[in-house]
């Protein structure tokens, strides 16, 4: 049967079209029921017995409407909700609605356990409706639901009298019009309800109930139209709202301002209205009096406020806290107009509002609930409204009702939010899942994956079925030669570091008769085994990258190939993808070319291992000798880089030693890097150019490349500023006169310094990035640090996708005979993945890092250490330290903190009293005394001032301190001396002892000796608790 | 990734039909009484109209083969023809080229050394336009040309296929022609199943290929059973009526 849908439509560019589409009626939709003899469905999603709930006498089939899954999709994701029925309609619409709660229904309906099934209504003859005249849309959408239950409760009737279908809603008139149509309905709360379970009960949305009787918090947010025609006029300014790391309530965008790129800033809850990191928002700007021209502050203490029950109490406080974030705005506003005027670079920061909120970026948060908004006695099971904490300190505390708030305490759980209402201080969430006890090294690291966005779920078996079939015992065949060189006589060798077991990379040297060298760099040739388009490529292209935390490693391919048939280890033979150049004594390029080969690596070395191979002169075997000459080969080609203006950065990394049953952290190092190291990363990077530019060539407008954009000016003129103190100055204008002006920034006495600047730099630079070639122009394409007009990713394929996709161009690009699909051409496609691929990069280094930074936590539990740090970043209340031996940083206050035990009766007045206040002019912090024209000032902070500093662990992991269950690493400032600062009475406040000493070391300041040892006693009586 | 699902994983295009099937096809043949043959024809909501008129004398001499016929094939595309209006000039290169596929179609069909010195004109025009223009267009001319009591080998019957997200579809219509999907057109001759035409303009992976080749096949097979219907019904109500 044959419809006509028409409809009429308005072009972008602002023409009305009539169209005019087709709508075939069916009779070959199923009802998938499994005992149906009427429909002739081979495979039924529905059980014979449908879900049981005491609301209702009989077993029923559930049909939801798109509210449901717009409002409650992590209610129908719980294991308990099975046999449901999702129309057409219900699923057109939540497409058009929203595309993440789309996919996730898809995800749902996909697995099999939860037998979802997609009727398909629109097009079977017996429910579709047409709209009817003066019908809106949504009505009929309504209608054609209640139809659609209407038919499937009398097809049961036929079969099964003994069940029945019930449609959810929480639509009060649709629901009406249900039973007048004879049809049960239910609204999910009362489903629920019905249900008893807890945990489920918790994970409902909360209703969007406007309460008018509260007053409202925050402005009102613009109507959508309003916004767009406020953006198009100038009025109002577009952006991507990050929040600063350091202070939830500061946030800023980058946009166009009047034409220029700027960053505006948005200071205080007010003017954030609502708006949470990442968030696209609108944003009117503040006039310029209201401009400000501080650094970054830090939120002290986080608990400023009481929590939320108390409303109106809370209203006062908002109005306290905004008058205390004035009057700490305030405060170096007065000092401006002098050092404004002596300064003037110093020009005020933008600052703005949000006026409307275009798209909400909100997704699930890891956290915990805060123990002291809790107040029901413990073991009650009745609902309550609780704080939660997300991980992330850029998202604001979340309001969730919990009916299990006693047995959340002290764990990590998973909260989504509802909405943010105006009458709300904070947003308003639910519960999804708790993932186990804080402080749980397995819990965290669940935790660090999920907030990374790192997908770390097992292969599906869908995904392993793409690999060989012979498994482990998968070898080289004769007809793997077809089209490949063999190669297996070289002597191919690989050096990696220890304990490496994805190889993905192997050299070979020969010298040639002409007294050239043919040198080859044989890469994994994983794409042999990964074919274009099927799940498991789909799965490592939406990986794109393998994730190093510091005790595992999520795999971007199943481990059969990245360690094994992938792997080149040694003495067996490997497919590869060879780069041969001829090299002549000065390693300069003679030739190059491109094969796909078969090798048998003679050797797998560890770096150490290849270092002693070239210092042990009875060493005279081919391999060595082979490593020898490429040794002196990368020299040159490493000297010849550096001449190019090629930079050599520095970030404090280090390695942990791990107990080799827990897994505990016993130890730390520095990463150290031998001479071997720069051996292999110089012929890697050979080998990418040579790459990149081969593909370049064969596909202009769709190469995967990868660029380093030069960092603007503006990201080093606090660092030249602090440097300009030693008389040093930094060139930033290429990449050579930086690397050359970081080479002469010596400081005898100061040997670490050269190796700090290089690390401060490394934070100057912009990110390395994926783009397709078609997207930029040629110009962008260099790449800064490496000092290279054109660089990709090619010597990796193992744990990057980005390498997958470059060895399938490169393959085409040498293989005319080569059929290939538009993955490879596709200039849109390519830029999508690109996309991807950095966000997956980005993320997966944030990842690490914060396993490192886990695993730091985990060894300082427990101890407290003396060490030397240097001050990197100066904040308007605080600095940040960097310890070199741990590769740490931590903040240290610049105001004494008032005890939260005392204070609680005067909450509003808990003010921080500022020890040290922030000098625009020199950017450090200084006393507060007042100074006369040309005196220094009798203590300062700055850039680059060598301090001690005590590192601890804030044990606070159960909650109910100030850092609530956030692990947090505590640094006390040692050395200098600083009134106030190095006295920390919170750190002690249940020891009066301690109170009594820290007292007692108020009196000899400046004498660090005593203070030391103190320091020391407390320390070992901490361990000792 | 907003774009349309083509294929719902349901298995059903975007108007509700499974990848092998045809759109609805109605045609009929004899609708012009000026011409010599003429037939109409819809595929769903793209909709033909053809005229054959010939074989008469050639109108230039300088065309005139002299042991066979020529054909000359005429397109035009309404103006009203899709949603938005557009008027095509008689030269568009789209055109042209369409007509001179339709051509080189039909000269190894028709014999044409039936009708020497002579000319065979073909005028096509496309009402509506919904996506299969010319496969719609060839099956046009095969009903007017048997209407015209032209000599012909066989029926010709074409098809269009194409890759649809995950599958292999047939008979794709307008949404799903212009949304980057590659496709295939072929024209057959269903009772040898020698192929006349194919015409690829985007890129297809060639482990495609076969399958949407094999399904545009078993398209113009069932084309030819609803055309060779609608011909066989109008010669019996020829002969009817002769009867009487």
């Amino acid at each position: 049967m044959l419809r006509q849908k028409a409809f009429m439509k308005k072009t972008k560019s602002g023409k009305v079209l009539k169209v005019v589409k087709e709508h075939y009626l069916r009779d070959d939709i199923w009802c998938s029921i499994e005992t149906c003899k009427v429909c002739e469905h081979t495979e039924s999603v529905l059980s014979t017995v449908p879900s049981i709930n005491k609301a209702f006498s009989l077993p029923h089939y559930i049909i939801p409407d798109t509210n449901i899954f717009i409002n409650q999709i992590d209610v129908m994701e719980h294991a308990l909700i099975t046999n449901v029925i999702v129309l057409q309609t219900v699923l057109e619409e939540v497409k058009h609605l929203s595309l993440p709660i789309y996919n996730r229904v898809r995800d749902i309906i996909a697995n099999k356990e939860k037998r979802f099934y997609v009727f398909s209504n629109e097009h079977h003859r017996g429910t579709f409706i047409e709209k009817l005249k003066d019908e809106s849309p949504n009505d009929r959408n309504d209608r054609a639901i209640r139809v659609a239950t209407k038919w499937y409760g009398n097809h049961i009737k036929d079969f099964n009298p003994r069940v029945s279908v019930v449609m959810m809603t929480d639509d009060v008139g649709n629901r009406d019009k249900a039973t007048a149509d004879g049809l049960q309905s239910i609204s999910v709360k009362w489903y629920i309800e019905a249900l008893g379970n807890a945990e489920i009960l918790d994970m409902m949305s909360s209703a969007k109930d406007l309460d008018d009787g509260q007053k409202s918090i925050y402005d009102e947010h613009l109507s959508p139209a309003h916004v767009s025609n406020g953006i198009k006029s100038g009025k109002y300014l577009q952006g991507k709202l990050g929040i600063s790391s350091h202070n939830y309530l500061e946030g800023s965008i980058y946009t166009k301002i009047n034409g220029e790129e700027g960053t505006i800033l948005i200071v205080g809850r007010s003017n954030l209205n609502r708006a949470v990191d990442g968030d696209i928002i609108a944003v009117e700007l503040l006039p310029k009096s209201e401009w400000r021209t501080t650094p970054t502050g830090v939120v002290v203490d986080e608990d400023e406020e009481q929590a939320e029950e108390e409303s109106l109490k809370a209203e006062q406080e908002a109005a306290a806290s905004a008058a205390k974030e004035d009057a700490v705005m305030a405060e170096p506003e007065a000092e401006k107009p002098a050092s404004a005027e002596g300064h003037k670079l110093d020009t005020p920061q933008p600052c703005g509002k949000v006026v409307g909120i275009i798209r909400r970026n909100w997704r699930q948060y890891c956290g915990f609930i805060d123990r002291k908004s809790v107040h029901t006695p413990a073991g009650s099971s009745a609902p309550v409204n609780v704080l939660f904490y997300a991980m992330e300190s850029k998202i604001p505390k979340i309001k969730i009702r919990t009916r299990q708030a006693h047995t959340l305490l002290g764990k990590r759980i998973i909260v989504a939010i509802d909405s943010w209402p105006r009458t709300s201080r904070y947003p308003i969430g639910h519960f999804i899942r708790a993932l186990g006890e804080a402080g749980d090294k397995s819990t965290e690291t669940e935790v660090l994956l999920l907030e990374h966005d790192v997908p770390f779920h097992e292969f599906s078996k869908q995904v392993l079925s793409f690999l060989p079939v012979e498994g482990e015992n998968w070898v080289v065949k004769p007809e793997h030669f077809a089209g490949r060189e063999d190669f297996r006589s070289l002597n191919v060798c690989s050096i990696d570091p220890p304990g490496c077991t994805d190889i993905d990379d192997a050299l070979h040297v020969v010298p040639l008769p002409n007294g050239n060298y043919q040198v080859g760099v044989h890469i994994a040739d994983v794409t042999h085994f990964v074919k274009p388009g099927n799940v498991m490529d789909q799965e490592a292209a939406s990986r794109g990258t393998t994730v190093y935390l510091v005790d595992k490693r999520i795999d971007m391919l199943p481990s059969l190939l990245g360690t094994n048939l992938c792997s080149l280890r040694s003495n067996v033979e490997r497919l590869a993808f060879s780069c041969i150049w001829e090299l002549n004594d000065a390693a300069e390029i003679v030739s190059v070319r491109f094969t796909k080969s078969v090798i048998a690596s003679k050797a797998s070395l560890t770096y150490e291992e290849a270092q002693n191979r070239i210092d042990d002169a009875n060493m005279q075997d081919d391999v060595t000798a082979g490593i020898r000459i490429l040794n002196m080969l990368a020299k040159k080609l490493k000297q010849r880089r550096l001449d190019m203006g090629a930079l050599t950065l520095a970030s404090p990394e280090v390695r942990f030693s791990l107990e080799r049953d827990t897994q505990d952290p016993v130890d730390v190092e520095m990463k150290e890097l031998k001479e071997t190291n720069a051996l292999v990363e110089e012929f890697m990077l050979l080998a990418n150019i040579s790459v990149g530019r081969k593909i370049y060539e064969k596909f202009p407008d769709s190469a995967m490349l990868r660029c380093h954009p030069q960092p603007p000016s503006a990201n080093f003129e606090k660092l030249e500023k602090a440097v300009a103190r030693f008389g040093i100055e930094i060139d930033h204008s290429t990449s050579k006169t930086l690397s050359d002006s970081l080479d002469n920034a010596v400081l005898p006495d100061e040997p670490y310094f050269n190796k700090l600047l290089r690390i401060m730099t490394t934070r100057c630079m912009m990110q390395a990035l994926y783009f397709c070639s078609g997207a930029q122009i040629e110009q962008e394409f260099r790449h800064y640090g490496l000092a290279t007009d054109i660089y990709t990713h090619f010597t990796s394929p193992i744990r990057r996708y980005s390498d997958v996709m470059v060895h399938r161009q490169l393959h085409a690009a040498i293989d005319s005979s080569l059929s290939y699909g538009d993955e490879i051409t596709d200039k849109e496609k390519m830029n999508d993945l690109c996309g991807n691929l950095n966000h997956r990069n980005r993320m997966a280094q944030q990842a690490a890092r914060s396993s490192v930074e886990l695993f730091t936590h985990l060894f300082f539990k427990n101890k407290t250490e003396e060490e030397e740090g240097y001050v990197i970043r100066i904040l308007k209340n605080a600095f940040i330290v960097l310890v070199p031996k741990y590769g740490i940083e931590g903040i240290v206050y610049a105001s004494a903190k008032v005890p939260k035990t005392d204070s609680t009766a005067e909450a509003g007045s808990a003010a921080p009293q500022p020890i040290l206040v922030y000098n625009p002019e020199t950017d450090c912090l200084q006393s507060t005394e007042t100074l006369a024209e040309g005196e220094t000032p009798k203590t300062q902070v700055q850039l680059f001032q060598k301090v001690m500093v005590q590192i601890s662990i804030d044990d606070d992991l159960k909650g109910g301190g100030e850092g609530g269950m956030r692990q947090k690493l505590k640094m006390e400032l040692l050395k200098p001396w600083i009134e106030g600062i190095s006295v920390h009475g919170t750190a002690n406040k249940d020891d009066p002892e301690a109170h009594a000493v820290t007292s007692t070391k108020s009196n000899n300041k400046r004498e660090d000796a005593p203070v030391k040892a103190q320091d020391k006693k407390r320390a070992s009586k901490r361990t000792k608790a | 990734m907003s774009r349309t699902e083509l294929l719902s994983p349901e298995g059903l295009r975007i108007d509700g039909r499974r990848p092998a099937e045809l759109r609805k096809i109605t045609s009929t043949t004899c609708v012009l009484s000026q011409a010599d043959g003429s037939a109409y024809l819809e595929h769903g909501n793209t909709k033909v109209l053809a005229a054959v008129y010939g074989p008469r004398e050639a109108r230039h001499r300088a065309l005139v083969l002299h042991d066979r016929a020529i054909l000359n094939v005429e397109l035009n595309v309404a103006p009203f023809s899709t949603g938005e209006r557009r008027r095509r000039s008689k030269n568009d290169k789209r055109l042209l080229e369409m007509a001179s596929f339709v051509k080189q179609t039909f000269e190894p069909v028709v014999i044409a050394t039936l009708y020497p010195r002579s000319q065979i004109d073909i005028y096509l025009q496309v009402i509506q336009h919904d996506g299969g223009t010319l496969q719609a267009c060839i099956n046009a001319t095969t009903m007017a040309l048997i209407d015209a009591g032209i000599a012909m080998t066989d029926y010709v019957c074409a098809c269009t296929a194409g890759w649809v997200e995950r599958e292999a579809a047939i008979d794709l219509n307008y949404i799903e022609e212009s949304s980057d999907t590659s496709e295939v057109t072929i024209a057959m001759l269903p009772k040898s199943s020698k192929i006349t035409l194919t015409q690829m303009e985007s890129r297809l992976h060639v482990d495609k290929l076969e399958e949407v080749f094999r399904l545009a096949g078993e398209g113009c097979k069932q084309m030819y059973e609803v055309m060779d219907k609608t011909i066989r019904d109008r010669a019996e109500d020829l002969a009817r009526k002769m009867a009487v």
